[in-house]
């Protein structure tokens, strides 16, 4: 398999945690510009995936490629992330103590070394970046407020939004409607699959419903390897996906 | 959003009304003291100048001390250690202006290598003659042993208690290392019987002035850089990486460099105020290196209010003050009293003096505004929000107490 | 850290444990039973004490002293001395020495005198029996050189040679070893014929070695006195040869010194590893017994008790309650007083801890810096209450007699209040393991620790089983507190003293993990113990530190770390 058209290329990745195997010679590839649903049942890897794509946990065995030819376990989280690799957390993760406006604007694309962000000016560019994104992410209104003050699904799109700023040629998103209302869930499948059309997604969701919305390509992970992968009706008509995780 | 805008306006102005304060003392406190008679009822005696330069000392200290764990959440138990390393960087400096007036009259070597019958001055007493030099080291030395120690504890993610302990392991290891002749910082008794600065006794009255005045000047010009810093987007990623710290991370920031810069900086501040102290109360010992003192500077800072700028001055001055009161009139309470201020803080005061004020404020505003336009209050936006993003916490509907966490 | 003392018998040493203390009931014990060995001996082997010349003919001899014109003459006197053989004119020998020998100018009378102020206090030469004083013009100090002093004390050599007392011959060989006179080597050799105590023949053995080096005697008697200081194998033997080496000429001879040296060399090194290894151990015993309880409290349910350190301080100060109680009502308890102090002293610290627990810290869990703080604070208190208490100085714990003394193995000095320690921190460590895995608490413990939410729906009452483990924690830190009462000072500062080495010790073993705190309890006692030498006591600890602060660089989370997504950066 040729790697040089992919975004991500796992390929034999094995992790293990005081003996237990978090990730069993997972192999798992995503074009550029393609959205991934990945399911499966607690502890089946897909947070160790993450960590691993994300530079948290560094794999016992394999090789974790990014953008065709960067070796992702030779770097660490901000350099990851610098390369063009976002991340939402399954719990929503913000900073609660500063504004919406404040949360956007750390997140903005540009140097992240000290000394420009003591001296720096916000510039009209920056401002309409916000601007732009608070709209995408429908938060408008909110700009001034604090992130602690937000609801859980404002908080989930916030978190979103600062995945956009960053601006990421890939995107985890994990868990991304987890306690929200059914209109919220249908708002964040639009949100992502608008975000798709210009960046790599992963997304990591139990919720079916919401992956058939989302209407990609689903792998189906368990006990640390890939089990099934293909269309959700391919997947869900698994027998062992059934087994494992969907239930009879 | 109102109040919002209220709070940054509130606190903007009580930073500037603090500044203004401490360069009004800067100017008032010498004349007070020199140019009244002392027979006017106005008239400051020098040992009051002395004290009050010494309580700013402290402010100073617990500003920096504020400025990460405050903003940035690193607790540290070893400010302390840089306080007496800028402090013994300008006592050096004093010995070295002593010359052949000290009690062997040798004219190069400080009393103590004389009595110890060292034969010449160690090379790292070198340059200190010069006052220039002195203060380079002042700021200097702080700083990089913060940067060192920093460089590795956060590239390695040491965080919370761990640093706070491990902080404190260094002040202790640098007390052992002082208490020892064969350092060459005058062992047990450390440095005194300074006589000059610049050229000016450091006994004089007017010596002591501007000593107050040079204190006053630094702390405002600490609370200004403070307040820039805190201001800028660093300031706002300062408070991130306390608040979130992988996110930060997952964002690209390096949180290591910006707990790392915050601590350099506060180090250089704990220094030279530490710097500015020994001339003041003329003797630097290895005492200072001891761990309780940096825990001390702790509490100060809590009592005023982590988090906020004035707050760490407030509290030095206040609890110092209690201090000297005590230990004049009870001084076999005081130790009760400073520790029943630890409970008493952490249990009933956790936001400090000027964060409950500030609570308070804001639930007569919000009332006074939601009787004016009957609207709902909004939740109350407390003034630090501390939130471990790291722990599950999401079970916020279930009421009752904390409960522990083990350590992982 | 434990020094012999040369003069005593073998057995009788003097213990001095670290913080300078020393205790002395063993040897008398061990010096009776030398005697009635000997007494048993004696009447065995007709063993003949040695001549006595009747005190007439003593006195005669003394009372040349005053009329001897110079130092050849008094020489020659103590020479008569000597040759009488008779113990009895030890005295007056070694007044001599000492220069406290006198004659009455009036009557030329000898006596030994001893000054104090302008008179001197007279005394007989023989029985020691006071006689009166005199002013300093009345007498004349009899005149002593070096020359005469060397002859006094071989002299003296030999005649507590033919001493009665086996402790007494013992200890002129050990004398007569580390001063050899090639002139002493005759009353060796004719000691050792008549010796009959194998330990003290040995020790004579080993003096007429030591005094074969520095004669002129042929290469063969020199080869063989080499091969029994080899034998002995010690410092002294070692100082012995390497003196001797030095002035030792090209041969046969130089050779077998350098053979010996080397030999010696090698087994002292091993010995003192063992000997570090022992403080290193007892070392580590006192830190694992100051920081087990932590090793609950932080490692367990994460509460940062920096009040920890004054538990200890409660339980040392138990004991010192308990001391005086039964010191006043029970004095026949003492050797018990221990036993009745470590369950007092784990109700109290258990009790003060459960009370802190209650009544600060359950209000402040999942904030760690502020439990930190306010624990702070309750350690001042509690120091503070204690100084107002008990006063700032040190208190007096004494040893009970199981606990004083020590005993050799080799070159091992090993004193019986540390080894009674390890052996009890071992069996803290063995008991509370026992508890946490064994018994239905523990088991609750870990589940409340692992899994509150789901512990407490299974019934279990999870915020008292957070107050007994914080109990348990502070009473075991009580009875830690009644161990180091016997080896260190009981002082308001004790526990300061331990309250960052014990959370080094928790943090480098690895939180949340007892075995980690023992294996890092070991090691950084024994660290400690072999640096100390190289940097001294001071910086090998600063060393050790800096050692720990780098080692949490590189592990974060200690030696015994859990690893997994559950563990956040």
């Amino acid at each position: 398999m040729s790697r040089g058209n992919t975004i991500l290329y796992l390929d034999g990745v094995s992790v293990s945690f005081d003996g237990f195997r978090a990730i069993n010679d997972l192999s798992l590839v995503l074009d550029r510009g393609e959205m991934r649903a990945i399911i499966g049942p607690n502890g089946a890897g897909k947070t160790t995936m993450m960590d691993i794509v994300t530079g948290k946990t560094r794999p016992d065995s394999g090789e974790v490629f990014f953008d065709g030819d960067i070796d992702l376990t030779r770097h660490d989280e901000a350099e990851i992330a610098m390369m063009g690799i976002g991340r939402k957390f399954q719990k929503p993760t913000v900073f609660e103590s500063h504004s919406v406006e404040d949360n956007l604007l750390l997140s903005l694309k540009g140097p992240r070394s000290i000394f420009p962000a003591l001296f720096h000016r916000r510039s009209a560019e920056e401002n309409c970046r916000i601007d732009d994104i608070l709209g995408i992410t429908r938060l408008g209104d909110r700009r001034g407020d604090l992130a602690a003050n937000l609801s859980h699904g404002q908080k989930q799109w916030l978190e979103i939004g600062m995945l956009l700023a960053q601006d990421p040629k890939l995107l985890l998103v994990d868990e991304p409607v987890a306690g929200m209302t059914d209109a919220e869930t249908e708002e964040t499948a639009r949100l992502l699959k608008d975000i798709a059309r210009e960046h790599s997604v992963i997304v990591v969701e139990h919720d079916m419903h919401f992956v058939r919305e989302l209407g990609v390509k689903v792998t189906c992970l368990h006990e640390g390897s890939v089990l099934s992968e293909g269309t959700l009706d391919f997947v869900s008509a698994d027998e062992r996906v059934v087994e494992v995780y969907l239930g009879r | 959003m109102i109040t919002g805008r209220f709070f940054a306006a509130g606190a903007d102005r009580r930073i500037l009304i603090a500044i203004l304060l401490l360069l009004a003392a800067a100017v008032i406190v010498p004349i007070l003291n020199l140019a009244v008679p002392p027979t006017s009822g106005l008239h400051l005696p020098s040992y009051i100048v002395a004290l009050t330069g010494k309580y700013l000392c402290y402010a100073l200290l617990a500003l920096a001390l504020d400025l990460v764990w405050g903003y940035c959440g690193i607790l540290s138990l070893g400010h302390g250690a840089f306080f007496a390393l800028g402090g013994y960087a300008m006592g050096m400096y004093l010995m070295r202006q002593i010359g052949d007036r000290g009690v062997y009259g040798n004219p190069l070597l400080p009393d103590f290598m004389v009595f110890l019958n060292w034969k010449e001055l160690p090379w790292f007493w070198y340059g200190f003659d010069q006052f220039w030099f002195a203060a380079l080291m002042v700021m200097l030395v702080p700083g990089l042993l913060a940067f060192v120690f920093g460089w590795f504890a956060f590239r390695s993610r040491v965080t919370g208690v761990y640093l706070s302990i491990i902080t404190q392991a260094m002040t202790y290891a640098l007390l052992l290392a002082f208490f020892r002749n064969d350092m060459g910082f005058g062992g047990n008794n450390g440095l005194t019987d300074f006589k000059d600065i610049l050229g000016f006794n450091v006994q004089a009255s007017s010596t002591r002035s501007a000593l107050f005045a040079a204190t006053a000047l630094a702390l405002a010009l600490a609370v200004f850089v403070t307040w820039r810093i805190v201001g800028s987007k660093y300031g706002k990623l300062l408070m991130a990486v306390r608040d979130a710290e992988s996110r930060t991370r997952f964002l690209g920031w390096r949180a290591e460099n910006v707990k790392l810069f915050a601590f350099t900086v506060s180090a250089v501040m704990a220094g030279i105020a530490g710097a500015l102290y020994v001339p003041q109360v003329g003797i630097i010992n290895p005492g200072e290196f001891d761990p309780a003192n940096s825990i001390e500077v702790v509490i100060w800072t809590a009592i005023g209010g982590r988090g906020t700028i004035v707050g760490p001055i407030i509290g030095a001055i206040l609890v110092n003050t209690g201090k000297s009161w005590f230990t004049g009139a009870l001084p076999e309470l005081w130790l009760f009293a400073l520790g029943g201020l630890f409970v008493a803080v952490t249990l009933f005061l956790p936001k400090g003096i000027v964060g409950m004020w500030d609570q308070w404020r804001s639930y007569t505003k919000v009332r006074h505004a939601a009787s004016a336009e009957a609207s709902p209050p909004p939740a109350e936006p407390p003034a630090i929000v501390r939130v471990s993003s790291d722990k599950v916490s999401g079970w916020k509907d279930e009421p009752g107490l904390p409960e522990p966490q083990p350590a992982e | 850290m434990n020094k012999s003392v040369p003069n005593c018998p073998r057995l009788s040493r003097i213990a001095s444990s670290s913080d300078g203390r020393s205790v002395e009931h063993w040897s008398t014990t061990w010096r009776d039973v030398f005697a009635i060995l000997f007494f048993a001996m004696a009447l065995i082997f007709h063993f003949s004490p040695p001549a006595q010349a009747d005190e007439a003919a003593l006195r005669t001899i003394i009372a040349k002293f005053a009329t001897a014109k110079n130092f050849q003459a008094t020489v020659q006197i103590v020479g008569e001395l000597a040759a009488t053989g008779d113990p009895s004119v030890e005295r007056s020998l070694t007044a001599l020495s000492n220069g406290e020998l006198y004659f009455r100018k009036a009557d030329a009378s000898v006596f030994i005198g001893k000054e104090q102020g302008q008179a001197i206090l007279l005394a007989d030469p023989l029985n020691g029996d006071g006689a009166g004083e005199a002013a300093k013009a009345e007498v004349t100090k009899i005149k002593v050189n070096n020359t005469l002093r060397r002859t006094i004390r071989d002299a003296l050599g030999g005649l507590t040679l033919s001493s009665a007392d086996p402790a007494a011959r013992l200890a002129a060989a050990r004398t007569m070893f580390k001063t050899p006179n090639a002139a002493t080597i005759e009353a060796l050799d004719a000691a050792i014929l008549n010796e009959a105590v194998a330990s003290v023949k040995k020790q004579l053995e080993q003096a007429r070695a030591s005094a074969v080096l520095v004669s002129d005697l042929p290469a063969s008697e020199k080869l063989a006195a080499i091969s029994v200081l080899k034998a002995r194998g010690d410092r002294d033997a070692l100082s012995l040869l390497t003196a001797f080496a030095t002035g030792a000429e090209d041969g046969a001879v130089k050779e077998a010194t350098e053979g010996a040296i080397a030999g010696i060399t090698g087994t002292l090194a091993i010995w003192n590893a063992a000997q570090n290894v022992w403080y290193g151990v007892s070392l580590g015993s006192v830190l694992l017994l100051a920081a087990i309880g932590l090793a609950i409290t932080f490692g367990v349910m994460g509460v940062i008790n920096m009040a920890h350190g004054e538990m200890v301080m409660l339980g040392a100060y138990t004991t010192f309650v308990v001391q005086n109680v039964i010191r006043t009502s029970f004095p026949g308890l003492f050797d018990w007083s221990l036993a009745i102090a470590l369950p007092l002293a784990f109700l109290v610290a258990g009790a003060v801890g459960l009370a802190i627990e209650r009544g600060i810290i359950r209000f402040l869990y999942g904030r760690p810096l502020e439990t930190l703080l306010a624990t702070w604070g309750v350690s001042l208190i509690l120091q503070q209450a204690v100084r107002t208490i008990f006063g700032p100085t040190n208190r007096e714990v004494g040893n009970p007699s199981w606990m004083s003394g020590g005993f050799e193995i080799g070159q091992l000095a090993i004193t019986w209040n540390r080894l009674w320690i390890v052996v009890f921190s071992l069996g803290v460590f063995a008991i509370l393991l026992y508890v946490m895995k064994r018994t239905p608490w523990g088991l609750q413990m870990r589940a409340v620790t692992q899994n509150r939410r789901m512990a407490s729906s299974m019934g279990i009452r999870t915020p008292w089983v957070d107050a007994l483990t914080f109990a348990l924690g502070s009473g075991i830190a009580g009875i830690a507190g009644v161990a180091l009462s016997q080896i260190d000072n009981v002082s308001p500062n004790l526990g300061q003293g331990y309250i960052i080495d014990s959370f080094m010790v928790v943090v480098f073993g690895g939180v949340g993990n007892l075995w980690g705190t023992l294996v890092g309890a070991f090691s950084l006692g024994i660290l400690n113990k072999f640096l100390e030498p190289y940097a001294g006591a001071v910086l090998g600890k600063i060393l050790v530190l800096v050692l720990i602060i780098l080692f949490i660089q590189k592990r974060p989370r200690g030696l015994f770390a859990l690893k997994g997504r559950a563990v956040e950066a």
